[in-house]
């Protein structure tokens, strides 16, 4: 099995970040924010498993698992969110989340 | 009596209507008539006695009597502002005038007011000013001097505004409040310039030395005496500050008696007499403190000739008689300038109270051309009348007459004054002659021109002090031997003027020179004297509404000052300065705007502001990375 070198490692996981973080900004649609978000946290996990890799270190596979529950209850309290967003809001616009204007 | 009891009556005398003042003013209300007038002038009565008192202990052996109470401050090492009073004979001719006048005026006053709602308030004022001229007149140095000044000023200020309903009155106080100002911002910066020449404040001090360190004709006492004449001329209403009196008549007469004809417009008289030492120095000043007051009293008695109000001939010809006031003085012959000023103090208070008397009977009427033929109607009030014009007019044998030749024979010989002054002097002799006789015809003789039934006053107490008054004004002249030789140690300093040299017509011509006047209005005013007419038609001539409005000044300084100065308030509305303090309100706004423009509550920008933030951070972080790589 051939290894992968770092740099491809961290390369991959920093377009997966940016491709995830400018969902974040452009996207209104709230569901869509909340993948995008998704994808960020896997960009992480990556630059973990492949960090773990190159050190042989059981380490990176462990915060891998932190970040997966994390994500998995970050989604589960999203969506609940999500729900009632749309019984409130009819939409899930999230630029209608705008109250909290100085 | 002993020396301690008087310096303890002395020290009280300003103190019994200071006190009047405090009660009246923090009861104000709650006291009946009866109450608030024994108040007053009971403070009156007790301060006139005490003068009566310290007066007599004056003599030849005790030339002064000094008081001192406390110390005021500490200007330098040598120089201790005290609260002290000195009392030499010229300022004993003044608190006698102050306080005996002051409680006749004080006595008419509390008849003449009795219906007024604001009687106690009126009567807390003329206490005040009372006390305010005392502490001018006798102060001991000039800052306790400018005090009572200030004093005299705040109270004209008050009394002339006191019906502060009506526009015109608090217009014409305001005018005499900022007119003063003038002169008395002059007087501050002469005693500020006096300070710093001569480390001295103390009057007496002052005179002592003055001829010590500056010769005759030093541009140093030329200019303080030329700042303390600015003073001078602004309090006493003379050229060119004169505009402020005649408006001043808007106060209730007793106000006009007491404030702007026998006391406080003569503090400018007061202040030259007492700073003789100073304006000796200064010849060129003295000259021209003659000619201020030479022209100041034949504009005045000019513009006295067409008055219609007889309260504004009574202000006018106040301002020409301290013309002749100042005359005198610049002539040097200080004494006869003080004596004029005592025998005009009885002459006019007695002028304003009856014409007070007279405007009272025909209920605010003041237009001469609406009484005449009042002689009949009410004779007691015509009669004081005329012995105050007489007096006014000098006719022989009237105070006037004495303190007026007094003046008058000395300018001729006089080193600053001359003939071409004495000439200006019995000019204005044969105007007041005309303008009194004008005043007499049209007020008392001819033909009745008002419809209101007359409202006699029968008031015991407004006809007492009228009655002493006009025995004050005719007897006074006999103070004049008494006064000279008082006077004479006070002004020990002036030259005594030689009169032996003059020609033998001058007493003459100035004795018959008021008669010349009877004469000529006798003729000239005949159809004011005869009239049969129910009405008179006053004369409408460019000329007589010229010299009606004060001779111009009022226009001249509305076009050359007010208007300017309106302008650029108009023009600086905003104020600059204020502009470059409020650029910092400025810039915390613009801050403020911003950072509130930044919380949007839009979770998007939020999110983007945080990766930002965060790339920042890293790019700052690598650079430092490098740098520290760079120096290892």
């Amino acid at each position: 099995m051939s290894v992968i070198p770092l740099e491809h490692i961290l390369i991959l996981a920093s377009i997966l970040f940016v491709i995830g973080f400018v969902g974040v900004i452009v996207r209104k649609n709230t569901l869509y924010i909340l993948m995008s978000l998704e994808v960020m946290l896997n960009a992480v996990g990556v630059a973990f498993i492949g960090a773990g890799s190159v050190w042989q270190q059981a380490d990176g596979q462990v915060m891998f698992i932190l970040i997966l529950t994390l994500a998995a209850a970050e989604v589960a309290v999203g969506l609940a969110l999500l729900l009632q967003m749309q019984t409130r809001f009819k939409s899930l616009d999230i630029d209608l989340l705008s109250k909290l204007k100085g | 009596m002993d020396e301690s009891m008087t310096t303890l009556i002395l020290t009280l005398l300003p103190l019994y209507p200071l006190v009047s003042f405090l009660l009246l003013i923090s009861l104000a209300t709650r006291l009946s008539w009866t109450v608030a007038a024994s108040i007053s002038v009971g403070a009156m009565v007790l301060s006139a006695l005490s003068s009566m008192l310290v007066i007599n202990q004056l003599s030849v052996d005790t030339p002064i009597i000094t008081s001192q109470l406390w110390t005021w401050f500490t200007l330098s090492p040598s120089e201790e502002i005290n609260i002290s009073f000195y009392l030499d004979a010229l300022s004993a001719v003044m608190i006698g005038v102050v306080t005996g006048v002051g409680l006749l005026i004080h006595i008419f006053a509390a008849a003449y007011m009795k219906e007024d709602e604001n009687f106690t308030r009126f009567m807390a004022y003329m206490n005040l000013f009372i006390v305010a001229m005392l502490l001018l007149v006798l102060a001991d140095n000039l800052v306790l001097l400018y005090l009572g000044w200030e004093g005299v000023g705040l109270c004209s200020f008050l009394l002339i505004g006191f019906w502060y309903q009506e526009k015109a009155n608090v217009l014409a106080a305001r005018k005499a409040f900022i007119v003063t100002r003038v002169g008395d911002t002059a007087m501050a910066i002469g005693l500020f310039m006096l300070f710093k020449e001569t480390g001295l404040l103390t009057i007496a001090d002052i005179n002592q030395s003055a001829n010590i360190s500056w010769n005759v004709g030093d541009t140093q006492p030329y200019w303080i005496a030329l700042l303390l004449l600015g003073g001078a001329v602004g309090k006493s209403a003379q050229l060119p500050l004169q505009t402020w009196l005649p408006d001043a008549m808007a106060g209730p007469t007793p106000v006009s008696a007491l404030i702007h004809a026998a006391t406080m417009v003569t503090a400018g008289v007061y202040l030259i007499a007492r700073m003789h030492g100073v304006f000796l120095l200064a010849p060129e000043v003295m000259g021209y403190v003659a000619w201020v007051g030479a022209l100041t009293l034949l504009l005045a008695g000019g513009a006295a000739l067409v008055q219609t109000d007889i309260k504004r001939v009574l202000a006018y010809s106040t301002m020409s008689q301290i013309g002749y006031m100042m005359l005198s003085l610049g002539a040097g012959a200080f004494s006869a300038g003080v004596f004029h000023l005592m025998t005009h103090a009885f002459f006019k208070a007695l002028l304003f109270l009856t014409a007070g008397a007279i405007i009272l009977a025909l209920h605010h009427q003041q237009n001469l051309y609406k009484m005449g033929g009042l002689l009949k109607r009410l004779p007691f009030e015509a009669s004081l009348f005329t012995i105050g014009l007489v007096c006014l007019m000098a006719l022989p044998g009237s105070s006037g007459f004495f303190s007026k030749e007094a003046i008058i024979g000395q300018l001729w010989s006089s080193e600053t004054a001359g003939p071409t002054l004495w000439w200006c002097a019995i000019a204005g002799a044969l105007l007041t002659s005309i303008y009194s006789c004008r005043l007499f015809f049209l007020a008392f003789l001819g033909s009745s021109r008002f419809s209101v039934p007359l409202q006699s006053s029968s008031s015991k107490l407004l006809q007492l002090s009228l009655l002493v008054l006009a025995i004050l004004s005719v007897f006074g002249g006999l103070l004049a031997n008494l006064l000279d030789i008082n006077l004479a140690p006070v002004f020990a300093k002036a030259a005594i003027i030689d009169t032996s040299t003059q020609p033998d017509w001058l007493h003459t011509v100035a004795i018959a020179t008021p008669f010349i006047g009877i004469v000529y209005a006798w003729i000239y005013y005949a159809n004011y004297r005869v009239s049969n007419h129910k009405t008179l038609v006053e004369s409408h001539s460019v000329l007589t509404r010229f010299c009606q409005q004060g001779l111009g000044f009022d226009c001249l300084y509305h076009y050359l000052l007010v208007k300017p100065y309106c302008l650029l308030a108009k023009f600086n509305r905003r104020d600059i300065f204020d502009q470059l303090i409020m650029l910092n309100a400025w810039y915390v706004t613009l801050c403020h705007d911003i950072f509130v423009s930044s919380q949007h509550g839009k979770l998007r920008w939020y999110a983007a502001a945080i990766g930002l933030v965060t790339l920042l951070f890293l790019l700052i972080l690598n650079i430092d990375g490098f740098g520290s790589e760079a120096s290892l």
